[in-house]
């Protein structure tokens, strides 16, 4: 694939730890989901009868919340918030509506993808301490009945807000055509880039304008 | 469970939209009475319902006291609790209460679990856990007000007294009540067990226990074992037994309040996507001004030439 109108945007191993995560976070939310929702108790089937899905969920949690680390190592710095971000949340309603005309100095990630990821390391973080502290098979028998508790509805909020988030997230990604495709092989094409995120384009990509080497990874 | 049930009140995890088999519903409500100014601390009852159900525990360490096992089981379903106490007057009282399951008219074990049917109440007033439908999550420990469920580490299902079903079934006291050698405990109708509760008191405070009283907590809508108590005023004094024991506000707002918030949050965020794509359409990009390389772009999975078609 030489291809002079394609820019990398995301590695092979961030893909990589993209797309496990998100196969190990379906099977989890779907069996947290069967749990809550009684009435959905068939979607915790993905897991197998719903004794084993009980035993499995935890452990792909983990899985979700290590991997979601080692994101969070390879994409914090381009997800730090800078001043240039206030500009997108001035044009929210232009860029929602799809209205394209001035440039809205975006970097590697837009303000939106911004909070997303804040809220997916937070909540993945309160998932993790309070999923540990209700786990029956090893340390729920550790803390008294109230704190459980307080464990048993942190979890349940945390795993309906985090579930809620990444359907806003799969929906951003069906929308803007060429992000799924984009994460998949991690190219996207100039006009995509410069479209979506100008200043990135300018300040990363532009500069490096001899580029067209097919490195992955 | 090999035996039809048909006249169930409540199912775990169960909406009510569709009824229960309800048949049977006619059925009385029981209750078992304990009287613990009648109890020696002899253990029978403890026997007894090891025996009846076929549960044999691990023989425990004395911890100084002379609680034995030192706590409830996965298969220890009732234990009598011994505490000490010095009355106003320096005197001595050796407080004795059989612990167990208090069979809630408002269970929070049944509010709190995820499994469907795993905790089954019936009209009788009998709330019992169905081993098969367990998932063994725990959640019934945190939904009881009285700290009775146990999860078994062989099998990781929850335990707890049945108020032997079985023998309800067929029209047997529990087997607690038949071997008890003082007459401490007492089953039948729930009406017929209060009259009784009512005499006692009446006598325990003609000799002078004031504080006599029935124990039958309202705030779990009342229970199908109800204690006669020397001092119903302090039921704490009893081991912990909850002086106002109800259904934490916690699991309420996870169970009943945040359910259905969850469950529009849901709908709201589905439909919001699906109305911005209808009205907004495909977010596509102009790959116009780079003008030559279209092939590679198909080529590389880029869906932007299919501009304005999708919208
Ligand atoms: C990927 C993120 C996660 C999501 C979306 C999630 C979601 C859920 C949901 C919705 C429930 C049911 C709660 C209820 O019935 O109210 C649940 C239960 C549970 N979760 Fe999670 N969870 C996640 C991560 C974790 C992690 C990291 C752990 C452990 C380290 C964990 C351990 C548990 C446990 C122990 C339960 C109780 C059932 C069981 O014993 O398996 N979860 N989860
Ligand atoms: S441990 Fe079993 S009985 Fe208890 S809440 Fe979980 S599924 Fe229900
Ligand atoms: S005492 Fe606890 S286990 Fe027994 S019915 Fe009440 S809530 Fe359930």
């Amino acid at each position: 694939m030489d291809n002079s109108n394609l820019v990398l945007r995301t590695k092979l191993i961030d893909r990589l730890f993209h797309w496990s995560m998100v196969s190990c976070f379906m099977l989890v939310a779907l069996s947290g989901l069967s749990w809550f929702f009684p009435s959905l108790n068939w979607l915790g089937y993905v897991l197998g009868p719903p004794q084993l899905a009980r035993v499995l969920h935890p452990f792909l949690g983990i899985a979700v919340f290590t991997l979601l680390m080692c994101m969070f190592v390879r994409f914090v710095h381009h997800n730090l918030f800078v001043r240039t971000d206030l500009t997108w949340f001035k044009h929210i309603m232009e860029v929602l509506l799809n209205k394209h005309g001035q440039k809205l100095q975006i970097g590697k990630y837009n303000a939106g993808q911004k909070i997303l990821f804040w809220g997916i390391m937070s909540l993945i973080s309160l998932l993790f301490v309070s999923g540990l502290m209700i786990w029956r098979a090893y340390f729920a028998a550790l803390f008294p009945v109230p704190v459980l508790r307080l464990a048993l509805l942190a979890h349940s909020v945390a795993g309906l807000a985090l579930i809620l988030l990444v359907i806003g997230h799969i929906y951003m990604g069906i929308w803007v055509r060429g992000s799924i495709g984009g994460m998949i092989s991690g190219y996207v094409s100039r006009a995509w880039a410069r479209q979506h995120h100008d200043r990135w384009y300018e300040e990363e990509i532009a500069p490096t304008k001899p580029l067209p080497s097919k490195r992955h990874g | 469970m090999g035996m039809q049930s048909q006249d169930i009140i409540r199912r775990s995890a169960t909406n009510g939209l569709t009824p229960l088999p309800q048949a049977r519903s006619h059925e009385q409500e029981v209750a078992k009475l304990i009287d613990v100014s009648l109890c020696t601390g002899c253990k029978g009852c403890q026997v007894a319902c090891s025996e009846w159900n076929d549960l044999r525990d691990e023989v425990g360490h004395n911890v100084g006291v002379y609680d034995n096992p030192a706590d409830l089981t996965p298969e220890t379903w009732t234990v009598i609790r011994f505490d000490e106490r010095e009355d106003e007057a320096g005197k001595l009282e050796w407080l004795l209460r059989k612990e167990g399951c208090m069979h809630c008219a408002e269970p929070g074990c049944l509010k709190a679990c995820p499994s469907p049917g795993a905790i089954l109440q019936f009209a009788n007033g009998i709330v019992d856990f169905q081993s098969e439908q367990c998932i063994g999550c725990g959640y019934c420990v945190a939904g009881c007000p009285f700290d009775i469920p146990r999860i078994s580490k062989k099998d990781n299902r929850a335990y707890k007294c049945t108020l032997c079903a079985d023998r309800v079934a067929v029209g047997q006291e529990p087997a607690c009540v038949k071997t008890c050698p003082t007459g401490a405990i007492s089953f039948g109708s729930k009406a017929e067990m209060k009259d009784l509760a009512a005499t006692r008191v009446e006598e325990l405070k003609g000799r002078g226990h004031n504080g006599a009283g029935l124990y039958d907590p309202a705030g779990v809508g009342g229970t199908h074992v109800m204690y006669v108590l020397t001092h119903a005023d302090q039921p704490s004094l009893y081991h912990r037994l909850p002086d106002d024991p109800h259904i934490s506000p916690v699991v309420r707002g996870w169970k009943e309040w945040l359910k259905p918030v969850g469950a529009l949050g849901f709908i709201a965020t589905l439909a919001g996507a699906f109305a911005h794509y209808m009205g907004v359409g495909a977010n596509t990009t102009d790959e116009t001004p780079p003008a030559e390389p279209e092939k590679e772009l198909e080529d590389a999975g880029q869906g932007p030439n299919d501009n304005g078609r999708d919208a």
